[in-house]
């Protein structure tokens, strides 16, 4: 078109260029990437920082949930030994197999290697970790071979067909079991299977760490509206002291406000004492509202609520007073003129209000651990107990990955639903 | 000259910098009255003896192994002395983060010349955990609470008609599981062959379960003397130092039950990956926190047993409160008459799987 253009008014060049002589759509690029660059100097620092501080670690954890060296790595011969042997024969493996895991048992002894193998395995098939600790101390006493009544001489585990099943099945580089660990299911001999119901647990933390958050979204929504509407409409001397009280607790440590929390919730604690002296309830009666789940929605509410608040605030601070005014003007009542005119402008607040409570909540770890007993912890209690203390960083890591799917899932649907362009912090 | 002497400043101000930091030792332990009676009896004492050495304490002992861990992967190992109760000993050990060392070359023997392995004794139950107390897992009750005959059965706190009222256990099944067997009729030398099998963990659970309702569950030692000093709980368990404070120090209506209480080890761990020059000072310290006069003198400021033989006849008074420490001691002829001694090969071996069904029987 231009061409055509260009050709019809007869100008001398086919393309427009600068003055000194460089198309102009080259150096329009230029000028384009420079400024990019320019920009991307800029928040350089910033990105390295977040990159190095914190995407790369957590791409590390999330990566435990599948790697699986260890196996390959620590008994080289014995994986390969093992991959004619069929786990459905109900017999143990023949001999090349143990004479390939007297070498490598041998070398990894030298390395002290073996026992971390071991606690790795144990993790599938308790005894293990034994096991390997027992065999390392005496393989350098094993004689020439046969060497398989001899291993099964200094521990009767390497006469079981399920500790072998157990290597050779994570025995390849990357695995899939941590993460049917998460969802308790486990691989059988016909294929994945639900765990026993004695030791399923992940799911239904799950289920209720997902219940729990929305109601403590709810109970925030239904005590935070209030709140944000009298500071959005008080005069502003009244509305100071209001706001001040709002973020006096938002600005106190998490662990003052929970064990404050237990003071008051406790058997003998002071809304119980209260009670008995008013003759509410007797003393035998005294209420339980700590260590369940009523003391973590209590705990947790107040927590979370200032992020309720806030962004409700800001959202009817920008409503003009006019909207109800012109409703009432035209007929409609208080409670019409609130229901039809007002809340509707404020659902962008309560939209962001909501998402932000339940994405906190949904992670929670510290305030269950300390007034949820044991029907109000969250699925974090499970994921710091394999970081912290049962050293399961590949079963912990796979929670986390589920745990942070399920949270963008629900940000993918709050989207479809609601639309995060609707959501308004201010 | 300007820039010349900046310089030159900054290179020594890094010099003096990188002396002091190799003169600092951290050492790993629990906080508390614990690590106030570690440094009264081993690091002032240490630092005294070594005028060149600070010790800076740092109170993570709970998830030492985790941190270690960590600190291994990244290449940098920043503590130099680990404080572990024996079961986390064994697994550093497994997971390589401890160093193995040889009781009789690298501990000092005892005064009359006995070698370390042999004072020690069975208490060396891994070859990186050099032993320092014995403390055991025991029940406290309120005085004022239980009426005319106070629990001295440990299947007392079984027992919700005679000793009504809510009870504090332990948020894991260890201890928890053996004792409820014991009070289910199995005999004390069956009960890790019990629960080695998965009947026994439920039957374990089951007995567990007649109380579950009126049961506190607790984290931390501290959990539990604040429990009973509320009046929340009428019986609980926890450390048997964690109880000898609240009723000598805190003079609170509380009395020990000492039927079956489980005895249990903690010591010192040295990590791998430490520069010559910091395993040499670690060893060096733990070879003196270690010796027969220390371990003694530890117990004057909290009531858990020195680790060695040859400690206990030089166990004397409370370092404040001026009485004899020795009655309050978990080791003491009267109050060990029925003990229970802790299985670290079983627990090694059975933690995770028993676990997760005592946390599924716990959610439920």
């Amino acid at each position: 078109m231009t061409d055509i253009a260009a050709s019809e008014t007869g100008t001398t060049s086919e393309v427009l260029t600068t003055r000194d002589g460089v198309p102009l759509k080259r150096s329009l690029a230029r000028a384009l990437r420079r400024e990019k660059m320019r920009a991307l100097m800029l928040i350089a620092p910033l990105l390295l920082f977040i990159l190095l501080a914190f995407v790369a670690p957590i791409a590390d954890m999330l990566f435990r949930s599948v790697e699986n060296n260890i196996v390959q790595n620590t008994l080289p011969n014995t994986v390969v030994a093992l991959r004619d042997w069929n786990p459905n024969s109900g017999e143990i493996p023949g001999e090349p197999v143990f004479e390939a895991l007297a070498g490598d048992l041998k070398i990894a002894v030298s390395q002290k290697t073996h026992t971390r193998l071991g606690s790795r395995l144990n993790y599938e098939q308790p005894g293990i970790a034994s096991m390997f600790r027992k065999s390392g101390r005496k393989v350098k006493n094993l004689e020439e071979p046969p060497y398989r009544e001899q291993f099964i001489e200094i521990h009767e585990g390497w006469g079981t067909v399920e500790n072998w099943a157990t290597i050779k099945q994570f025995s390849s580089k990357y695995t899939d079991g941590y993460f049917l660990s998460a969802i308790d299911r486990e691989r059988t001999e016909q294929g994945i299977a639900e765990k026993p119901e004695k030791e399923q647990i992940y799911l239904f933390l799950f289920g209720r760490t997902f219940f729990l958050s929305v109601t403590i979204t709810i109970s925030c929504i239904l005590l935070g509206y209030p709140i944000a509407f009298l500071l959005a409409n008080l005069p502003l001397r009244s509305s100071n002291l209001l706001m001040i009280m709002v973020l006096l607790p938002f600005w106190t440590s998490l662990l003052v406000r929970t064990s404050a929390w237990k003071v008051l919730l406790q058997q003998q604690g002071v809304i119980n004492d209260f009670l008995v002296w008013t003759g509410l309830v007797t003393d035998a009666g005294r209420l339980v509202m700590i260590n369940n789940q009523t003391g973590t929605i209590i705990a947790m509410t107040h927590i979370l609520l200032p992020f309720m608040i806030l962004p409700l605030y800001s959202v009817m601070k920008t409503i003009s007073p006019t909207y109800v005014r012109a409703a009432k003007s035209l007929g409609a009542n208080d409670w019409t003129a609130f229901w039809k005119v007002y809340f509707p402008n404020t659902i962008p607040g309560i939209g962001a209000g909501s998402i932000l409570c339940f994405i906190l909540s949904i992670g929670f770890y510290i305030t269950p651990e300390l007034v949820g007993g044991t029907s109000g912890i969250f699925i974090s209690n499970r994921i710091a107990y394999h970081i912290s203390s049962s050293l399961n960083w590949g079963l912990g890591a796979a929670l986390g990955v589920i745990l942070l799917a399920i949270v963008m899932l629900f940000y993918w649907m709050y989207d479809k639903i609601v639309g995060i362009d609707n959501v308004k912090l201010g | 000259m300007k820039l010349k002497t900046l310089m030159l400043s900054v290179a020594v101000g890094a010099l003096a910098t990188s002396a002091a930091v190799a003169e600092d030792m951290t050492i790993v332990s629990w906080g508390g009255a614990y690590s106030a009676s570690q440094d009264a009896a081993y690091h002032q004492p240490y630092m005294a003896n070594n005028a060149g050495v600070n010790i800076i304490n740092d109170e993570s002992a709970a998830e030492a192994i985790a941190k270690l861990r960590a600190m291994k992967e990244a290449g940098n190992v920043t503590w130099d002395v680990v404080d572990a109760v024996a079961a986390d000993a064994l697994r550093a050990c497994d997971e390589g983060l401890a160093i193995e060392l040889d009781a009789d070359t690298q501990l000092a023997p005892a005064p009359d010349g006995t070698p370390a392995s042999e004072d020690f004794g069975d208490l060396l139950v891994s070859p990186c955990f050099i032993p320092q107390i014995v403390y055991s897992t025991t029940f406290g009750y309120r005085t004022d609470k239980v009426g005319a005959t106070p629990p001295d059965d440990i299947c007392d706190v079984f027992d919700l008609a005679a000793y009504p009222g809510k009870r504090a256990l332990e948020k894991r099944p260890i201890n928890n599981v053996e004792w409820a067997l014991l009070c289910d009729g199995v005999a004390k030398e069956d009960v890790y062959k019990v629960l080695g099998t998965p009947e026994g963990v439920d039957q374990a659970l089951a007995k567990l379960g007649t109380i579950k309702d009126s049961v506190v569950w607790w984290a931390s030692g501290s959990e539990t003397p604040q429990l009973l000093a509320d009046g929340e709980v009428v019986i609980g368990s926890t450390y048997n130092g964690r109880l000898f404070a609240l009723i000598e120090e805190q003079k609170q209506p509380v009395g020990m039950l000492w039927d079956a209480q489980v005895f249990d080890l903690d010591g010192w761990i040295i990590p791998t990956g430490l520069s010559p020059e910091r395993e040499a000072r670690a060893l060096d310290y733990v070879k003196f926190a270690t010796g027969t006069q220390q371990l003694a003198d530890q117990a004057k400021y909290i009531s858990y047993g020195p680790a060695r033989a040859s400690s206990a006849p030089l166990v004397g008074k409370h370092a404040t409160l001026g009485i004899e420490m020795a009655p309050h001691m978990p080791t003491d002829p009267n109050n060990a008459k029925n003990t229970f001694l802790y299985n670290y090969e079983f627990w090694a071996d059975n933690r995770d799987d028993i676990d997760a069904k005592f946390q599924a029987w716990l959610a439920k």
